[in-house]
């Protein structure tokens, strides 16, 4: 022990060497130390494999002490040329890599790549397939928002939200896999309607995941609106208000909470969102809790939704789920089996038993696609992290010509910098947490 | 308005923009006795539109037009969206009018997203941008071309501060220089990749799948 002291009180003329040990010393002595390099700056990576940076994101952050003097953004860890597959694939095909783009909210890519690719074809989805598409991208945003709040709630060490978040996400997941036969990527909507009905059991099921979530929803209100810590960690931190908010061209809870109320789903409705009974939650803190709570708020507004679709089902039961047209709807109604599978059985005896022609036809449409007209659209959806866009490009072949995604939180992500810097370095991970980017999106 | 309709109605139709032909029921390949090899269509890239345009398009049109002196008028109205085409060097002038005016307000330009058509001589690289105006909950596309030898087109990040990355993706994907951008470097790809990904020029790549006794090709080599 003499020995450590020792050591630390001959050295501390040379600032460069000098070792401080547990053992301590003077600290003044300690201080002095430090004067000669006090005008240093730290330069520390934050990623690509950071835990709370939601994925693969990678922060420069310049930082004098803690606080932030720049920072700097890098993505594309995670790219994978997503987009460009979608040219070598069919239309239909297209949804598959749709959905793998923002994978923490597949379906809303899917709804609007389909939604794009039926506004080039010009046609629109049967009513039970809008009110399938609603359902789906409500639940869809409940379990988004309920990983933004519990994953944002983890960074700053409320480890329950977490655990309770990710448990109703979960009884979400359930459900689509119940619906579809996959918990994630679920290529659950296609262009002209969806894939698959219903099963047999749905509605009940359906029933049971709402009155779990009525159940449950409350206690994030419980746990975090009010607590103190979770306020003074949010509150003041990461603020944009509205005209910084149309700078940076922000939308979704971000821009609701500068006390906005733009959401595409009122504004321009799509998926017949103008028959639902929804309110367009706002907060007026344009802060990181001011965020939290319009997400929390909409966990309900979506329930409102999902219930209403609840009944809706109950009348529109047994109507086409799919365009009726046999040149873009798969043939053959599809139901999943017990084997997990989704064959149509009698469809696959009819082609390959009676019907040489409804063979030919399959294996076409299957193989080769549908063709669709040349042209190009921009389709927006409310996603639950703001508008996602898909920008198509159709050179009238059955491949889309061009496929370009405007995720929110690659355009989000551009705000990092403009929240952060001049503030504390701890409270990177809140704003960041609060634009609720994911990187299979951002980098696609 | 309703009585102008008629009279123009029946006039001649602005020629539409063709693409390419495409020949052959199956593309380019070796002729078939069947008789669709002979077949040859256009590619229909858009119509233009003449006036009326109908809805808002007209006020819109009319407005910039009004603020943009001597901006040729084409304009698309497929799929009931309204596209501006614009000549390169106009694409700031008329993106700040578009923001500026307050009965266009664009506020926003929420994406903007590249297409290669390496047919299409001198304007090999379009740039489409997505516009929103929250004011008048309208959208409106721009598009503007450029060619292979040339592909500088101005920045809108002076007008529009969030395409900063949007205009970085696309200088990543197809090589198109946005001129006075603050910092124009790759994106999704690394620092030192050659070649932009998304031109159509460049392969997609891919290796075979092997399956027991038989090869499947990498998929930008499949015939489909």
């Amino acid at each position: 022990m003499d020995a450590s002291i020792d050591i630390v009180t001959d050295d501390l003329k040379d600032p460069a060497t000098t070792e401080y040990l547990i053992t301590g010393g003077d600290f003044d002595d300690v201080i002095a130390a430090q004067q000669a390099r006090s005008d240093e700056t730290i330069v520390i990576n934050m990623g690509p494999q950071h835990p709370s940076t939601h994925g693969v994101l990678r922060l420069e952050v310049e930082l004098d002490g803690e606080s932030v003097l720049s920072i700097r953004p890098g993505i594309g860890f995670l790219h994978s040329g997503i987009e460009k597959s979608m040219e070598y694939r069919t239309w239909n095909q297209g949804v598959t890599y749709a959905t793998r783009m923002d994978y923490v909210a597949p379906i809303f890519n899917e709804a609007v790549y389909s939604l794009a690719v039926e506004k080039l074809l010009g046609i629109e989805a049967p009513e039970r397939a809008n009110i399938l598409r609603v359902l789906t991208m409500e639940l869809g945003r409940i379990a988004s928002h309920l990983v933004a709040i519990g994953t944002g709630g983890m960074e700053i060490g409320a480890l329950t939200v977490m655990t309770i978040g990710f448990r109703e996400r979960e009884m979400i997941l359930d459900f689509f896999e119940a619906l579809c036969g996959t918990r994630m990527n679920h290529a659950y909507i296609r262009p002209g309607g969806v894939s698959i009905d219903l099963p047999e059991n749905g509605l009940a099921r359906l029933r049971t995941l709402i009155e779990w979530l009525h159940k449950h929803l409350p206690e994030y209100a419980g746990f975090c609106n009010e607590n103190p810590i979770f306020k003074a960690r949010m509150t003041n931190v990461a603020t944009m208000n509205l005209p910084q908010a149309m700078a940076m061209a922000a939308s979704g809870p971000v821009l609701r909470a500068t006390g906005y109320p733009w959401d595409l789903r009122k504004k321009q409705p799509y998926c017949g969102y103008e028959n639902y009974d929804f309110d367009v939650i706002t907060w007026d803190t344009c802060d990181a809790y001011g965020r939290f709570r319009v997400r929390q708020s909409e966990l309900w507004e979506s329930l409102k939704i999902v219930e209403q679709c609840y009944k809706k089902l109950e009348e529109t039961d047994g109507q086409p789920y799919m365009v009726q047209d046999p040149k873009i709807g798969m043939p053959g109604n599809l139901t999943l089996g017990p084997d997990g599978q989704g064959n149509a059985l009698s469809h696959v005896k009819e082609v390959m038993g009676q019907s040489m022609e409804g063979l030919i036809h399959h294996f076409k449409l299957v193989s080769e696609g549908y063709s669709v007209p040349t042209g190009q659209t921009y389709v927006a959806i409310e996603s639950a992290k703001g508008e996602l866009g898909c920008h198509l490009v159709s050179d009238g072949g059955t491949h889309p010509y061009r496929a370009h995604m405007r995720d929110p939180g690659f355009h989000h992500l551009q705000s990092v910098p403009f929240l952060c810097e001049g503030g504390m370095m701890s409270d990177i991970v809140v704003a960041v947490a609060s634009l609720d980017p994911v990187l299979g999106g951002v980098d696609r | 308005m309703t009585e102008e309709l008629p009279s123009t109605e029946v006039e001649t139709q602005p020629a539409p923009v063709v693409q390419a032909v495409r020949k052959g029921m199956w593309g380019e390949g070796p002729g078939d006795v069947s008789g669709f090899g002979g077949i040859s269509r256009p590619i229909i890239r858009h119509q233009r539109a003449s006036r009326p345009y109908g809805s808002w398009f007209d006020d819109v049109a009319n407005r910039l037009q009004a603020l943009v002196a001597d901006l040729p008028d084409e304009v698309s109205t497929d799929l009931d969206q309204l596209t501006f085409f614009i000549p390169k060097d106009r694409l700031l002038e008329v993106v700040r009018a578009m923001r500026d005016d307050s009965q266009l307000r664009f506020e926003t330009c929420t994406s903007v997203s590249g297409v290669h058509f390496p047919d299409e001589e001198d304007a090999e690289l379009h740039v489409v941008y997505a516009l929103l105006s929250m004011t008048h909950n309208r959208r409106v596309l721009l598009e503007v071309t450029t060619s292979d030898e040339d592909p500088v087109i101005d920045s809108v990040t002076s007008v529009y501060p969030h395409t900063n990355w949007h205009e970085r993706e696309t200088w990543d994907m197809f090589g198109i220089i946005f001129d006075s951008h603050p910092a124009l470097t790759r994106i999704l790809m690394p620092d030192d990749w050659d070649g932009h990904p998304q031109r159509k020029d460049y392969p997609l790549g891919g290796i075979p799948v092997e399956f027991k006794g038989a090869q499947v090709p990498p998929p930008d080599e499949r015939r489909s």
